[in-house]
């Protein structure tokens, strides 16, 4: 018995062999978000039709108003296609934010009975939301096939302003997971970012609207660079990417994952002892 | 043999606030005091930062040291709040400790819980692999142990019906058969035999003993005197967070249970927990006329009174009372369910609920008692909604009957002697 692991513990070494439990843990990661879905997929009666119901319906209803009411222009796409492209990132955005924000909370006795590293929690939260993305996904495509709209090449970059989303999302997620833990105020500040979000981001709009001496400014919302590329990809034609706003958008987005996992990974320690 | 786990100068402390245990900061009350600190500052620029009087160091753990050796079975005993937990959760790595080291030779798993991570939706199957991960178990683990784990979980049947509508048995024996089946070389257990029934207990002390004759190292906290006597050599006594004795099993259970009666009184409160659906706020032992007591005498009726506060009406809650001797012994074990047909605690309405328990006269033989009270409910996560341990101690004196204090045995019972004709 010779050749057993030895683990030290001491106040501040977790630190040093974090990385390498996280790929240790693998495997509860895939558990926890398959018991996630599971559940989410158990527990309603009509299941996987909401990550369709949803937004289809508030599709319909910002097409309504910015379109027929607002009167805004479409840049010659169908409105509810420059809707959709939007309403996708922004979705899956708000709903991996909100999961991961609760994620910790809501496996509170997990959390103080069990050992593991605590990134699972907030990252399999973020995965579940994501595969509400992908059925959502679906929606595009029909309507894409009712209008007769084909997309050109750069459709083939979505891939990468899906994963700006995604660092986006778990960025924000672990920020505002860490500061659930310990501040309850948060958990009342969750739903009102993701309303106000709404409004503040292009979604029933292009961001073309914005006058052009103010839309650098516009671009510090992190989810205008993230939406424009998603229009930019999936809409095409002469819709143009807005450069100074996407990299600012981008360099944001970064600057949130990377002060997250900092702050996360700093208050970790003692979530056990305060959740 | 070698050291399986070798604690140096551990310490572990927590800084609490005196709103009484509240569970959350809000972020308003710490921008407020960011504020108040700040002008404080601005009006008195040279003075010393206020130390904060709102919060207050504990030190759950003080500079522990132990040496486990393998294959040892230790137990850990202690009144409530006595270290014991921290110290599991911080052998667990659940939390960090604030000083000290520990070193562990081996792989550990930890059972603080009956059924970590089991999920009411999902089925029998699935739970055994989602807590078996969140044990360590590896899937290719589960997948080699699961028909073992089923079979001794008497489950098979129901493998594919979501847990919730298992029954509080089965529902243990499920989350427990997988626990049981991890093979550490080091094993961590908290206070998790005191569910289920009695045939199960069992079977989880043969399981237990099946790891020590394996070899392995097992850690055990219990309140249970029986239990530990029967499973550990060693026995570890924690006291405020240090350790106050550490030796033979015997000996060590045998001073603490004497320590018991000395600190023991007739009464106990206990301060609000909001975590707690329902709670023991107070119990204390009263004679004939309903004054506190501590001293009895066989031949007057002893009562227990107690108040409940309910936070949350829980369905199928029951009391539950065992009275010990101090070496461990229990003399008498009595729950809600003796009441009558109706368990007078079931589901309670919210709010302050006052009980009140029996013993009749010349029932305990002469001696030194201790109370042990905890609640249950098929109904709460975890099965046990507050247990509180050792909350009173108190002595009996026979005083009427002609043998009095020189009876030997349990029992004050006078047995009825006839002639018979013949």
């Amino acid at each position: 018995m010779d050749s057993q692991s030895v683990l030290v513990i001491e106040a501040g070494r977790t630190e040093r062999h974090y990385w390498k439990d996280l790929w240790r843990y693998r495997e509860l990661f895939y558990l926890l978000a398959w018991r996630d879905i599971l559940v989410r997929y158990k527990q309603t009666v009509i299941g996987l039709a909401w990550a369709l119901i949803r937004p289809f319906l508030t599709m319909i209803v910002f097409v309504f108003v910015f379109s027929k009411l607002a009167k805004l222009p479409s840049d010659g796409v169908p409105y509810p296609i420059l809707v959709f492209a939007a309403l996708l990132p922004w979705q899956f955005f708000a709903n991996a934010f909100t999961e991961a924000g609760n994620s910790l909370i809501s496996n509170a006795k997990l959390i103080s009975k069990v050992y593991f590293p605590r990134l699972v929690v907030p990252a399999s939260a973020v995965i579940v939301s994501f595969l509400d993305f992908l059925i959502s996904g679906i929606i595009l495509v029909g309507l894409m096939l009712w209008y007769g709209f084909a997309p050109d090449w750069r459709i083939f970059t979505l891939p990468l302003f899906i994963s700006i989303a995604f660092v986006a999302a778990m960025g924000a997620g672990l920020w505002t997971a860490a500061l659930n833990v310990k501040y309850q105020d948060v958990r009342y500040i969750i739903p009102f970012v993701v309303q106000f979000g709404l409004y503040v981001s292009p979604v029933g709009f292009s961001s073309t609207n914005v006058p052009e001496q103010w839309r650098l400014l516009y671009s510090i919302n992190p989810m205008v660079g993230v939406i424009d590329g998603f229009r930019w990809a999936i809409v095409g034609g002469n819709t143009q990417l807005y450069w100074p706003g996407f990299l600012l958008s981008l360099f944001l987005v970064l600057v949130i994952l990377v002060t997250g996992i900092y702050y996360f990974r700093k208050t970790e320690k003692s979530f056990a002892d305060v959740i | 043999m070698s050291t399986a786990i070798a604690i140096e100068n551990l310490s572990k402390k927590y800084i609490i606030g005196h709103q009484k245990r509240e569970r959350y900061f809000a972020l308003r009350d710490v921008l407020a005091n960011g504020v108040k600190q700040f002008t404080h500052k601005l009006i008195h620029p040279f003075s010393a930062p206020e130390n904060d009087p709102t919060h207050e160091e504990f030190w759950a753990l003080k500079d522990i040291n132990l040496d486990i050796m393998q294959g040892d079975r230790v137990g850990i005993i202690g009144r409530n709040g006595a270290g014991k937990s921290t110290l599991l959760k911080v052998l667990s790595r659940i939390t960090e400790p604030s000083s000290g080291r520990i070193t562990i030779k081996g792989r550990v798993a930890s059972l603080l819980e009956v059924g970590t991570g089991f999920h009411p939706e999902l089925t029998g199957r699935e739970n055994i692999f989602l807590n078996g991960a969140i044990l360590g178990m590896s899937k290719v683990e589960i997948k080699k142990k699961f028909d073992e784990i089923v079979a001794f979980a008497e489950v098979e049947k129901f493998l594919d019906t979501p847990v919730k509508r298992y029954s509080s048995g089965m529902y243990v024996r499920l989350s427990f058969a997988v626990a049981a089946h991890l093979e550490p070389e080091i094993l961590i257990v908290d206070e998790v035999l005191a569910v289920g029934d009695a045939q199960f207990q069992k079977k989880c002390l043969g399981k237990m003993d099946e790891a020590r004759r394996e070899g392995r190292t097992i850690l055990f906290v219990s309140h249970n005197m029986g239990v530990i006597s029967q499973l550990c050599s060693t026995c570890v006594w924690l006291d405020k967070g240090e350790i106050r004795d550490i030796g033979q099993t015997g000996s060590v259970v045998n001073s603490y249970m004497l320590s018991g009666i000395s600190d023991l009184s007739g009464e106990m409160t206990f301060p609000d927990d909001s975590g707690k659906i329902v709670q023991l706020k107070k119990i204390s032992m009263l004679d004939r006329e309903g004054n506190s007591a501590q001293k009895f005498d066989c031949d007057n009726p002893i009562n227990i009174k107690f108040d409940i506060q309910v936070r949350r009406q829980l369905p199928g809650l029951y009391g539950y009372i065992g009275i010990f001797k101090p070496d461990g012994t229990q003399v008498l074990v009595s729950d809600s369910f003796d009441a009558s047909t109706v368990n007078p605690l079931d589901s309670l309405p919210v709010g302050m609920n006052t009980f009140s328990v029996t013993v009749p006269p010349r029932t305990l033989g002469h001696g030194d008692y201790m109370i042990h009270f905890s609640m249950a409910s098929p109904s709460a996560d975890n099965f046990l909604v507050d247990v509180p341990g050792i909350v009173c101690g108190f002595s009996l004196d026979d005083f009427a009957s002609k043998r009095g204090n020189q009876r030997a045995g349990f029992f004050s019972i006078l047995l009825p002697w006839h002639k018979l004709e013949n």
